[in-house]
């Protein structure tokens, strides 16, 4: 189990550098950051000045090496844009982002979860085709259509909320609600045919047969097993607590991590862009890890690996 | 523990019925129509004796027992009548029907392995029998869960009982299965293929244990298998079903050497044999038809070498055969070439059978 | 003797991982342990033995589809092995398989006629269309499928036709070796009776001989002129069917005819129950492996293990038997 939980480490840090390699040598190639913060007019000697400062002058690869060799120091580099530490930038909007995606993630959870058990215990009746029609329209709206369309209903045309900014709680309510409805749509019907197979498994009638009324079979029986795959999916969702807003702290001004990294790329403000793909990597990481430990816990047929006997 | 009125039948004496299926029928909703898989069913179990109920795959011998305690799910739609010891158990509500089940009626099934549940260690889920039938908790519950284990032939039973389905073989599983049946002092064991998913060493040790166990305890077992040769070993009475029907009925020693109906004489001649001179099989022709294609008369028609015309007008009564008094069979020609005891159509119905 | 199949002390190991301490550690899977046969033109060997005992590696292992870790396999002369080049591609031609689920050897998405033309298109391909179409066609009503059924998919047919249309394409080049891997296993009493008289009759037409894998002994001593039981990965006993199974020697082979329940032995059964459950092929016992079950077990049983010695051409790997018989010779068959 140690030495799986280290490789499984191991290979997710690879993935995280190979993530921060290749957003190094794209935004490098793609625009020279000179130009974009100085703007085009100013003085040739200017540039000059700022590409020496940044060390943009070297060879890719000798900017790529430095870049690691701070990295590994715990040095992430300082913002172009400000001069202020590239981690205090975004360290200071991490809070802003979890305060929306924190409740998100809640109604995520409260809503998909018991629709998804609902629709597969209901399994074609009226109630289970209610919500599948509301799952396949929550995820097949792009989550911005879904904002504005809640923007200009709540804020436009009621008048109860604001449409953007962050000024109050009340400015969190829309972003927060159109995050989780879509979340709540996958999660609705991840949980629906989870719930479903696991409802047709023999172990469900051998309980019902032993005299269980259907409510325990449920709760006791078909629940934890359902709950097995259903946890990947939430691992994914926990993994997105920091970056999985982008769009919709842009449809509604939210001044958190995914519209600064928006800003950051377009200004080719490179250390932010690091920085945040670095968070977002490690938290992916650590959701997929902690899920993998989980699955341990509730699944004690992984903690021993069944011999593969071949006849 | 035993309950008042169990006892051990020997086949011999009158025997009291503890089950009663009358003219049950199972139409299953496929979506937009009913497609029906059971046509009037009827089969009694006395207490204490084994009925074995063959047929191949389709022919409803598992669905008739999972209707009959409320088991099929709300696809499908159930008409008949089930009594237990004269009490009505088909359309009870769910809370009495639960009591039952496991409880006075028990099942065991084909799979072992996936019908036990893999997240839950084996002694909380034979604990969890124990407290809804006898109301054992705690180190108590622990200690009736070893005993058992330990009576079905399990050793280390106490560490057995902290371990997982998946760390045993399929014959211990099967094994567990029955000692959970045995939670609830069953009076009736339904076993559904019991040994099918076993290897033959593993299958005659399960079948020495359900012996040894309805000995011990008198209860009465039906056992649904498709394999000839379980049945015959271990029943006192056979069923046959084709279609969705009961064909044949008989003590044990009257169906395998004067079988009746041609659907069973098929079934005997189209079994290998283990001793004996080596002969060609008989094969019957053709394959069971779907449930929604079913011919007017009898079902086995299509397929039979004897059929005639009469077949096709409607589908034979269930009429006595032979000399022996239990034994019936749905097949209009089956009397004409019967040696002995022909019974006019219409007379001497089984008692309780209305004819179809 | 015209041997068409000859096995020499095949074997096949697998590394495994077995969950132990906090490592695990690392062990042999022996699935097939010094197995050795052969089969004439035109007969059928059954092999027979409960699930893990190494029957349909040995399959796997006759035709090449996975490479031995000791031992030979001949056909007809030529050695089979596990590098699938041109040479193994001609064999392969000769030598065809039939498996227990008919609906996973076919492809869904084609009719079955198609699918029974196949070989052809693959082993034949300057056959016109049309010949192709009459050759399967031909063979679907060989194996007694009917005309109108040539243009259904698998998943419209039942099992039994779908086994039939698997045999129809096995033989449809001909093949010298059918080597038949539980193939009635998944069908009811009455299309397993159809499937076998089937098989019988094409065998006698065709004269190829065939491999014929099976757990259960009544459908392989039916079927088979001689019978090979075997137990953790080794043959422990072979010879004519009614020598195994009507005067079994081995106490495995005993205890495993004694076990089947059938309408004629009703009433009057001894059965030998065998004790607990077989032992992992990870974990062989020493000496001879089935002395953890064997009921008349001797302490020396532990120590090496038997041989299979043939005595009338009925062979029995035990030390109480062999010990005992006077004019034993070292199997060679």
């Amino acid at each position: 189990m140690v030495e799986y939980l280290l490789m499984k480490i191991f290979r997710a840090l690879v993935t995280v550098t190979l993530i921060v390699s290749a957003a190094f040598v794209v935004l490098r190639l793609s625009g020279d950051p000179a130009i974009i913060i100085l703007g085009p007019e100013a003085p040739p000697e200017a540039f000059e000045a700022f590409r020496r400062n940044w060390g943009l002058d070297q060879p890719i690869w000798v900017q790529y090496l430095k870049y690691f060799a701070a990295v590994f120091q715990g040095d992430l580099g300082v913002s172009m844009r400000d001069g202020r530490s590239a981690l205090e930038v975004v360290s200071e909007r991490i809070p802003l982002t979890l305060a929306i995606t924190l409740p998100a993630l809640f109604l995520k959870l409260c809503i998909g979860l018991p629709a998804g058990v609902t629709a597969a215990l209901y399994r074609n009746s009226w109630v289970d085709r209610l919500i599948m029609m509301l799952s396949v329209a929550g995820f097949t709206v792009p989550s911005f259509v879904l904002g504005l369309v809640l923007a200009m209903v709540f804020a436009v045309w009621l008048g109860w909320l604001p449409s953007g900014g962050s000024d109050t709680w009340a400015h969190a309510v829309l972003p927060t609600v159109t995050m989780g409805l879509v979340g709540a749509a996958v999660i609705a019907r991840f949980t629906r045919s989870a719930m479903l197979e696991v409802l047709g498994q023999p172990y469900i009638r051998t309980a019902s047969a032993k005299g269980l009324l259907w409510r325990d079979v449920v709760r006791t029986h078909a629940l934890p097993n359902a709950a097995i795959p259903t946890l990947t999916i939430i691992g994914f969702l926990v993994g997105s607590l920091v970056a999985g807003a982008v769009v919709v702290e842009s449809v509604f001004s939210w001044p958190g991590v995914g519209r600064l990294l928006v800003n950051a790329v377009a200004n080719r403000d490179l250390a932010v862009v690091q920085v945040i793909l670095l968070l977002v990597g490690l938290t992916m990481v650590g959701a997929n890890l902690a899920v993998d430990i989980l699955y341990g816990m509730v699944d004690p047929r992984l903690r021993i690996k069944r011999l593969k006997a071949g006849s | 523990m035993r309950r008042p009125g169990l006892f051990y039948c020997n086949g011999e004496t009158a025997m009291e019925t503890l089950l009663s299926v009358k003219d049950l029928k199972i139409d299953f909703d496929q979506g937009k129509r009913f497609v029906r898989a059971l046509h009037g069913v009827n089969l009694d179990v006395a207490k204490g004796e084994v009925l074995g109920v063959v047929g191949e795959s389709g022919c409803g011998k598992s669905i008739t027992w999972l209707a009959a305690l409320g088991l099929l799910g709300n696809r499908a739609r159930i008409s008949g009548s089930v009594r237990l010891d004269g009490e009505e158990i088909a359309g009870m509500n769910e809370t009495d029907l639960s009591r039952l089940r496991g409880g006075r009626i028990a099942m065991i099934f084909q799979d072992p392995s996936s019908s036990l549940n893999p997240v839950h260690r084996i002694g909380r889920q034979i604990n969890e029998a124990l407290k809804l039938h006898r109301g054992l908790t705690g180190a108590a519950a622990d200690a009736e869960s070893a005993r058992l284990l330990d009576r079905v032939g399990i050793a280390n039973a106490t560490r057995r009982l902290r371990e997982y389905p998946h760390e045993m073989s399929g014959g211990m599983n099967q094994r567990i299965m029955i000692a959970m049946a045995l939670a609830g002092e069953p009076e009736l064991l339904i076993a559904d293929e019991p040994t099918t998913a076993l290897d033959a060493t593993i299958q005659a040790q399960i079948l020495d244990l359900l012996t040894e166990l309805r000995r011990d305890t008198g209860m009465a077992l039906v056992l649904i298998s498709h394999d000839l040769g379980v049945v015959a070993d271990m029943s006192d009475r056979v069923a046959v079903m084709y279609g969705g029907r009961v064909i044949e009925e008989a003590d044990t020693g009257s169906l395998f050497d004067n079988p009746a109906h041609p659907y069973t004489k098929g079934l005997i001649a189209a079994l290998p044999d283990i001793d004996g001179p080596r002969r060609r099989l008989e094969s019957i022709p053709g394959t069971v038809p779907a449930p929604d294609q079913l011919p007017p008369g009898c079902s086995f028609a299509p397929r039979c070498a004897i059929a005639s015309k009469i077949c096709d007008a409607a589908m034979p009564g269930f009429l006595p055969f032979g000399e022996s008094a239990n034994h019936f069979a749905a097949c209009v020609k089956c009397r004409e070439e019967a040696p002995f005891g022909e019974a006019a159509p219409g007379e001497a119905v089984k008692p309780g059978l209305v004819p179809a | 003797m015209s041997e068409l199949l000859k096995v020499r002390d095949l074997k096949r190991h697998y590394e495994v991982h077995v969950p132990q301490g906090l490592f695990g550690r690392k062990a042999s899977l022996k699935a097939v342990d010094g197995v050795s046969f052969s089969i004439e033109k035109g007969k059928t060997l059954g092999l027979v033995g409960e699930s893990g005992c190494g029957k349909s590696t040995t399959a796997k292992l006759v035709l090449g589809l996975i490479p031995a870790t000791a031992g030979s396999v001949e056909f007809a002369g030529t050695p089979v092995t596990a590098k699938h080049d041109a040479r193994w591609r001609a064999l392969r031609r000769r030598m065809q398989m039939i498996y227990q689920d008919p609906l996973g050897a076919l492809d869904r998405r084609l009719p079955v006629v198609t699918q029974i033309g196949e070989p052809f298109e693959i082993h034949n391909p300057e056959m016109s269309r049309v010949e192709r179409t009459e050759r399967a066609s031909g063979l679907m009503n060989a194996v007694g499928l009917r005309p109108d059924q040539a243009m259904r998919y698998p998943h419209e047919l039942s099992g039994g036709q779908r086994q039939r249309v698997v045999i129809a394409r096995a033989l449809a080049l001909e093949p010298d070796l059918l080597v038949c891997d539980e193939p009635v296993s998944a069908l009811d009493v009455s299309i397993q009776a159809q499937v076998l008289n089937l098989l019988d009759d094409l065998r006698e037409r065709t004269g190829f001989a065939a491999l014929f894998i099976s757990h259960d002994l009544k459908v392989v001593r039916q079927m088979s002129d001689r019978v090979a039981v075997m137990y953790l990965g080794r043959i422990v006993e072979a010879g004519l069917p009614e020598d195994v199974f009507l005067r079994p020697q081995h106490p495995y082979t005993k205890a495993l005819v004694s076990a089947i329940p059938t309408p004629a032995r009703r009433g009057k059964r001894e059965r030998i129950v065998l004790e607990g459950d077989p032992p992992s092929p990870v974990d062989v016992p020493p000496g001879c492996a089935f002395h953890t079950r064997c009921p008349i077990a001797q302490p020396s049983c532990r120590n090496t293990v038997p041989q299979l010695v043939s005595s009338g051409g009925h062979a029995v790997a035990c030390h109480l038997v062999n010990d005992g018989a006077a004019t034993a010779v070292q199997a060679a068959e």
